[in-house]
Parts: C-alpha cells; sequence; structure tokens
C-alpha cells in the first residue's frame, strides 16, 4: 500500500467515525440523563434517511436538509413523549423494553410504508463533488463530515458546559428531586436531551447515507448498535468518549476493509467490544460507575 | 405567610402525616421539632410538592398551592434546603448557586456576593466541585443556593445535621440573619435546644401528629419537651 492510498483510507476511515460519532452521542446524551440505552436511536437515524429521500423529491437540498432535521427532531421527541415519558417512575428494565419495541416498531413501520427494497439516497450534488488536496482526492463530504463532526461537538460543549439548559441537563441527570427543588422542569429537559440527540443522528444520517447511497428499513440497525458500541467503549455518559469511540470504529473498520479483512470489519467493533469490558468496563473516558436508583 | 390545614400523606397503605394543621407567619422563624420517623420531612416534601397530599390544603398567602408541580411551587417563592444537603456534585460552587437562582432572569451578582459574604468559604472554593468539599461546606452550600432563588420563605430540613458544634452554632446564626434579612424560615432541626433558642414559634411532632405549639420560650420551659427533647429529666 503506498502513501497516498493509505492516507485515502485513513481520510475515509476518519469521516466514517465523524458520522459514527454524531450518531454515538445520542446514546451517551440519553444514557447519562434517563440511564437508558434508547434501541430506537440507530432507526431514528434510518427514519432521517427516508426523510432525506421525500424532501429531496420535492424541494431542493437547502430546503430538505433542514426539514430531514426538524422531522427527525419531531420524531425523537415524539418517541421520547410517548414511550418513555409514562414509565418515568416504572423499573428501569421496563423502559428499556419499551425502546427494544420502538426500535422493532420505526423498522416495521418502514418497512409497511417503505417497503423492504433499498430506496436510492438523494444526490446532493455539491456534496458529491470531487475534490483533491495533495494527491489524497475524494468527494466533499468525506472531507466535510470530520469537520462537521468536530465543529457540533464543539457547540455541543458549550451548550452543556456554559448555558443554563446546559447546566439544568447536568443536574437533572444527577439528582431528579433536587432538580426539580431548583424550578427545573425534568420532562422539558429530558426532552430537550433528545432533541439534541436527535438532531446530531439527523446530520449523522445525511453524511451516512450521502457515501452509501441507499437506505432500507433495517439500514439503522447495524450502525446503531456499532455506535452504541462506541459509546461503551469511550465511556457511556461521555460525550468526548463517545466521539473517540465514534472515531476508533471508522477507522479501525476501514482499515480492515482496506487490508483486505472486509468479512471482519462487522465482527471488529464487537471484539473491541469485549476486549473493553474485559479490561476498562467503565470505557476510556468512563467515570466510576455511580448507579441510579 | 403559609398556611397548612389537615395535611394527610400517605406512602401506599402507611399514613405518615395524619392530619396537621400550622401556620408560618410572615417573618417569623418557625421551628418543627419531633423524634425520627414523626413526619417532619414528609411535610416539608409535601409542601414543595414533590409528594402528593392525600387530603387537606397548603396555602401561601392565601392561595392554595396544593396540586401544583414542583417547579410552580418554587417559582411562588418557596425553597427548600433538602435533607442531606443535595448540592450537585459535579457541577462547582459557583454552579450550584447559580441554579438554585434557576427561575430567575435579572443579574445574579449582588446576591452571589451577598451568599458570599454569608459563607466567606464559598468564595475561596467557587471552582471547587461541590462533592469535594467537606460536609458543612456542602451545607453551607445548600443554604446559599436555597436562597440563591430569592424565596420568601426558606425551608430547612435538619441543616446542622452531623456538623461539629462550632458549625452548627455558625449555621443558627445565619439562620437568624437570614430571617432578619426579610425572609421567612421554617425549620426542622433534630437539635431541638438550638432550635426553640431562636424560634419565634414551634410545633412538636409525633408520629405523624402535631401534639404541642407554643413559642420557643414557652417548650423550651415545658417539662415534656425538655424530658422528651432535650434529654433533661423531670
Ligand atoms: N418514600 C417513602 N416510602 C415509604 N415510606 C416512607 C417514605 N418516606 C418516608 N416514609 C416513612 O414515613 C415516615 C415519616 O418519615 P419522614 O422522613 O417524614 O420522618 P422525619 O420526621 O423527617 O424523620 P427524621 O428525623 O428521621 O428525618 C417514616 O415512618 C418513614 O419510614
Ligand atoms: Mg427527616
Amino acid at each position: 500500500m503506498n502513501t497516498t492510498l493509505f492516507l485515502q483510507q485513513c481520510l475515509t476511515g476518519i469521516s466514517l467515525g465523524g458520522a459514527y460519532a454524531l450518531i454515538a452521542i445520542g446514546y451517551t446524551l440519553v444514557y447519562g440523563i434517563l440511564r437508558l440505552i434508547n434501541f430506537a436511536h440507530g432507526d431514528i437515524f434510518m427514519m432521517a434517511g427516508y426523510f432525506m429521500i421525500f424532501a429531496m423529491a420535492v424541494f431542493p437540498w437547502y430546503v430538505s436538509i433542514p426539514i430531514v432535521l426538524i422531522a427527525t427532531v419531531i420524531l425523537g421527541v415524539l418517541i421520547e413523549r410517548t414511550a418513555y415519558k409514562p414509565l418515568r417512575s416504572a423499573p428501569r428494565m421496563s423502559v428499556m423494553i419499551s425502546a427494544i419495541g420502538v426500535s422493532y416498531l420505526l423498522q416495521n413501520l418502514a418497512t409497511y410504508l417503505f417497503t423492504a427494497l433499498p430506496k436510492g439516497y438523494p444526490e446532493i450534488p455539491i456534496l458529491k463533488k470531487i475534490y483533491n488536496f495533495g494527491g489524497i482526492s475524494a468527494s466533499l463530504v468525506t472531507f466535510l463530515t470530520p469537520v462537521i463532526t468536530i465543529v457540533l461537538v464543539f457547540l455541543l460543549l458549550q451548550l452543556i458546559g456554559h448555558t443554563k439548559v446546559g447546566m439544568a441537563m447536568r443536574a437533572v441527570s444527577k439528582d431528579y428531586e433536587t432538580a426539580q427543588l431548583m424550578g427545573i422542569r425534568i420532562d422539558r429537559t429530558i426532552s430537550f436531551t433528545f432533541a439534541v440527540g436527535s438532531l446530531l443522528a439527523g446530520v449523522g444520517s445525511i453524511l451516512y447515507f450521502t457515501d452509501r447511497m441507499t437506505v432500507f428499513p433495517f439500514s439503522g440497525s447495524l450502525p446503531g448498535l456499532k455506535c452504541f458500541v462506541a459509546a461503551v467503549i469511550g465511556g457511556i455518559g461521555s460525550i468526548p468518549g463517545a466521539v473517540v469511540g465514534g472515531f476508533i470504529l471508522g477507522i479501525g473498520e476501514t482499515v480492515l476493509v482496506a487490508m483486505g479483512y472486509s468479512t471482519f470489519s462487522d465482527a471488529f467493533t464487537f471484539i473491541l467490544l469485549i476486549i473493553m469490558l474485559l479490561i476498562r468496563p467503565t470505557g476510556i473516558f468512563g467515570e466510576k460507575v455511580t448507579d441510579k436508583v | 405567610m403559609l398556611k397548612v390545614e389537615n395535611l394527610k400523606v400517605n406512602y401506599g397503605g402507611i399514613e405518615a402525616v395524619k392530619g396537621i394543621s400550622f401556620e408560618v407567619p410572615k417573618g417569623e422563624i418557625v421551628t418543627l421539632i419531633g423524634a425520627n420517623g414523626a413526619g417532619k420531612s414528609t411535610t416539608l416534601r409535601t409542601i414543595t410538592g414533590l409528594v402528593r397530599a392525600r387530603e387537606g390544603s397548603i396555602s401561601l398567602e392565601g392561595e392554595v398551592i396544593t396540586g401544583l408541580d414542583t417547579p410552580a411551587i418554587i417559582g411562588r417563592g418557596i425553597t427548600l434546603v433538602p435533607e442531606g444537603r443535595r448540592v450537585f456534585p459535579d457541577l462547582t460552587v459557583l454552579e450550584n448557586m447559580k441554579i438554585g437562582a434557576y427561575l430567575r432572569n435579572d443579574s445574579l451578582e449582588d446576591d452571589i456576593a451577598h451568599c458570599y459574604e454569608l459563607f466567606p468559604r464559598l468564595k475561596e472554593r467557587s471552582w471547587q466541585m461541590a462533592g469535594t468539599l467537606s460536609g458543612g461546606e456542602q451545607q453551607m452550600l445548600a443554604v446559599a443556593r436555597a436562597l440563591m432563588s430569592k424565596p420568601k420563605l426558606i425551608m430547612m430540613d435538619e441543616p446542622s445535621l452531623g456538623l461539629a458544634p462550632l458549625i452548627v452554632k455558625g449555621i443558627f446564626d445565619i439562620i437568624r440573619e437570614i430571617n432578619k434579612s426579610g425572609v421567612t424560615v421554617l425549620l426542622i432541626e433534630q437539635n431541638a435546644n438550638m432550635a426553640l433558642q431562636i424560634a419565634d414559634r414551634a410545633y412538636v411532632m409525633e408520629t405523624g401528629r402535631i401534639t404541642m405549639s407554643g413559642t420557643g420560650a414557652e417548650l423550651l420551659a415545658n417539662e415534656d419537651v425538655r424530658a422528651a427533647y432535650l434529654g433533661k429529666g423531670k
């Protein structure tokens, strides 16, 4: 493998990793505030793919993108309101099962509405345009994904660390009752968290599917699972952890494909998960397990 | 200011508060004393809406607040320093104070300065994570956090719990000072002696009922209270 090709692969890996990171953040945010693994998150990402197909059938891309993002946010918040909120005081296992139910519901709904056949993902011409940087040529989306990821992560960290609503999110994630005593509305804060997670999944979906070119009802399953693993590897609950986990998986997977082991590229994710759980169950950036009752 | 009438609270089948009535007049310090499990914390938690009343009514300045949710009640000017401090461990001292003012949109500068005046220790430690503060410092922070909401009524659930005698005295001095600045105080204490000394009015609670009431001085002199809560034989 020559240097250019190597760099080319690295770029592909970083780009895939960026999309993974954006989705992994959704898992980590929701886990942080509800101690819930939102199994439906991957399917929200899949639905965002379909939203784009339908939006682009009518509107130009610059109108479609905001529509898709808004629709994805609405879907995420709606799921929280209908499937998780009524279970706020139920055992955590019930909420988890509800999440699995929503995941199947979305997959079957998509199959029913859009058939199981893969649909072509619309091309956004400027994203697909090939650029050349120092011998590496790739489409704009490949160069853009890591940049967008870093910018969004930076904004998210600002939001959580330095704004009132961010402070409320951190307070709610620690102590529901005392947060209420401060005047914070728990449900609103949780909805906001789902909105942010879904927004990032929407962005991730545009970047990911532009590269993949098709969407089908199970498009969200494997990426969803991988991004959950990314969040666990990074330390679930930690945003930098989700980002690092996403990049590790994206790069690792791409390197394996480049070396000719593409059959193992999915297995790699789970082997990494097992190793991580064995040597450092709390993940790279994970804190001590503070179980919430 | 605060009026509780015939309040009953259940936990499942257990009746924790069995129909109590009491009043907290504006500008006073009122204390509620009683043995463990008497229902004191439950009473305060019901006033803030964290626990639902089964019967009875709670009103603030003539308006019924029973049934409102906690943020709405806090918005009316009540605040609670909860049992066991409950500061947010991974927020800094300053952030904990700011989050106490969550419902306010005006400038916090003066109030932060005022809290630092009351508790100079917090000023030194404003960037420290609250979880790493000592117990006494956390208690100070919990009080400061409550004050940041500019309450009309501050309720404190055993603020002296687990603190060294000198710090306890400091806390009681500060309660007096808070009261002098115009905030009405409802205080729950195990430390009946100290509480009765600063209280304008006091209630004794036993297994869900109020069994005695009077001015702080009256209860301090009362034989039964002395025997049961002040550890002094008849
Ligand atoms: N969440 C709950 N579920 C069931 N029972 C409860 C709950 N909280 C309190 N109780 C019961 O209600 C009664 C009153 O409790 P409460 O905490 O109000 O007492 P307290 O007067 O504050 O006591 P202490 O001085 O020990 O803090 C106790 O018997 C307690 O066991
Ligand atoms: Mg108590």
